[in-house]
């Protein structure tokens, strides 16, 4: 007994002495890590606020043409304007709300098609030089042609949106598909399972990262798509905002219209990802 | 064990793969029975057609020549119902353990409650009933292939048909999930064909082996195993005393080529 107690009380304190050690170098990496990242938005918040003390600055002292270049006070002021007389908020929504529409209509028709695809090995195999066509010719050669099959108005602009990103998305969705294992499929028919339900049950579910990753590309590349539409066939819209002001010459108009999209391509990535992020919480993926 | 009577017999059976460059025949003329409650282990050298053989008997391969005969013990013609397990336990990440050993009755829409029940009831025989809401990245190797048999076994088929269903698993852990993977089949009343190129994997734990010589694979011979057990652990078979001419016959079988 008393060769225990004496025992113990000299365990303790050289366990708490090595846990008190683990403990700090697992801090040290914490702080080490916390360091890094803080060290990372410092110079990206640096950056940015040099560029933008620097164009004012280069603007009123009159190294560069604020006529021609702008300068953060006068977009800030030309911003202010347009809110104003409401012109801005609507510009911004037409554009938000054509873009997300063909995003839609891509993701829809994409994994329409590429499920077809998947269905008919002979289809796929038909189409494929096609497809690869379609896919590297340069979208913005056909926004002219949809403009006189279909006129000017949203259904060009959002033609022309799916126009950029749906065969991109129909060839990565069906890649996708066809990575998945193959022995999972023979799972499938080892069940007793027929060939929907290896496309419901294995294929589908198995490319939900495949078909997120495409879905942050396709976002952006519909709001090109978008933009050049609004370019050649619209009334409102950020797109028709940048032309409109660079034909008046008031360039600060443009240089808000650009810096709003930063804004919204930024916030649609975002979100993505963070739909992208529930979705791998809850399939744990 | 095994009854007399055989419950499936292959009779001269002949597949062969076609491309443009030809024809490269995999089996030819294999004929064998198989007895109810019968282990049987299938070896040869790697790439003889062995998992084809497999898909043929699993009805997922036509046989381009020969039968095979169906002879229940009731009379019956029906074909046994089978069970395969694959050399991976491809139990889905997107699913939990429970949605996975369900997978089977969920695709031939039989989620009854009496069937529901069995696959309670080998969860919590196999010890797995814990992990029932965990995703399959949380069991070990050996709760993994135990989750992939209760798969199989949840849609109650008489024969199970395993293609190397251990190779995924390090030696040690192989050892221990093939003795107690084939133990619960042996306590399910089950008949089983299984695949190995593991010599000592065969002889520990089939009834009957049969050799497959290579391309075009034939049956070499076929060898009945007897072994006297000291005990019942995974080592015991590799430990009794006729394990050593076994592997010696086999081991002639396969490397002498004629």
């Amino acid at each position: 007994m008393k060769a225990e107690s004496k025992r113990k009380p000299e365990s303790k304190p050289k366990k708490r002495k090595r846990a008190g050690t683990e403990l700090t170098k697992q801090e040290e990496f914490i702080r080490k890590h916390k360091r890094h990242h803080h060290e990372i938005a410092s110079w990206r918040t640096f950056l940015f606020v040099l560029f933008l003390v620097l164009w004012e600055v280069s603007a009123d002292k009159g190294w560069i043409d604020s006529f021609f270049f702008s300068s953060p006070s006068r977009v800030l002021r030309c911003f202010a304007d347009q809110i104003r007389n409401n012109s801005m908020l609507s510009h911004i929504g037409v554009t938000l709300l054509e873009t997300l529409l063909s995003f839609l209509l891509v993701i829809a028709f994409s994994l329409l098609v590429s499920t077809m695809l998947w269905h008919s090995r002979k289809l796929s195999e038909i189409l494929e030089p096609y497809l690869v066509v379609l896919n590297s010719l340069p979208k913005s050669a056909l926004a002219p042609l949809f403009i006189v099959w279909l006129g000017t108005g949203t259904r060009t602009i959002i033609v022309a949106g799916m126009s950029v990103a749906v065969f991109g998305s129909i060839i990565s969705f069906y890649t996708g598909f066809q990575q998945v294992d193959s022995e999972k499929i023979t799972l499938i028919y080892t069940l007793g399972g027929s060939r929907k339900d290896a496309f419901l049950k294995v294929v589908l579910p198995g490319s939900v990262p495949i078909l997120l990753s495409t879905a942050k590309v396709n976002i952006g590349l519909a709001l090109v798509g978008v933009i050049i539409g609004e370019f050649l066939a619209a009334r409102r819209g950020l797109g028709y905002l940048i032309i409109y002001g660079s034909q008046v010459f008031q360039l600060d108009m443009v240089i808000t219209s650009i810096i709003v999209l930063c804004i919204i391509a930024l916030v649609f990535y975002k979100s993505i990802q963070a739909v992208e992020h529930q979705i791998r919480i809850r399939f744990k993926m | 064990m095994a009854s007399m009577t055989n419950i499936l017999e292959l009779k001269n059976i002949g597949y062969s793969y076609h491309n443009l460059h030809g024809e490269t025949k995999a089996l030819k003329d294999i004929s064998f029975g198989v007895r109810e409650g019968e282990f049987i282990a299938i070896v040869g050298p790697s790439g003889c057609g062995k998992s084809t053989l497999l898909s043929i008997i699993a009805g997922l391969l036509s046989p381009e020549e020969g039968t095979i005969l169906v002879n229940n013990p009731d009379g019956s013609l029906h074909y046994p119902k089978i069970g395969y397990m694959l050399q991976r336990d491809h139990l889905f990440e997107w699913r939990t353990v429970y949605r996975n050993v369900t997978l089977g009755l969920e695709l031939n829409h039989k989620m009854t409650p009496r069937r529901l029940e069995a696959v309670d009831r080998l969860l919590k025989d196999y010890g797995l009933d814990k992990f029932k809401d965990k995703r399959p990245d949380e069991l070990s190797g050996g709760m993994k292939q135990r989750a992939a048999l209760i798969r199989t076994l949840a849609l109650e088929p008489q024969l199970l048909l395993l293609d190397e269903p251990f190779s995924a698993l390090d030696y040690q852990t192989r050892l221990f999930v093939s003795a107690d993977i084939c133990r619960l089949i042996r306590a399910a009343g089950k008949t089983m064909i299984i695949i190995t190129h593991d010599l000592s994997e065969a002889i520990s734990l089939a009834d009957r082996i049969i050799v497959l010589s290579g391309r075009p694979a034939v049956v070499k011979n076929q060898v009945n195993v007897h072994l006297t057990l000291a005990d019942d652990s995974p080592l015991a078979a590799r430990n009794a005393p006729e394990f050593q001419q076994y592997f010696n016959m086999l081991w002639e079988d396969l490397t002498h080529e004629s």
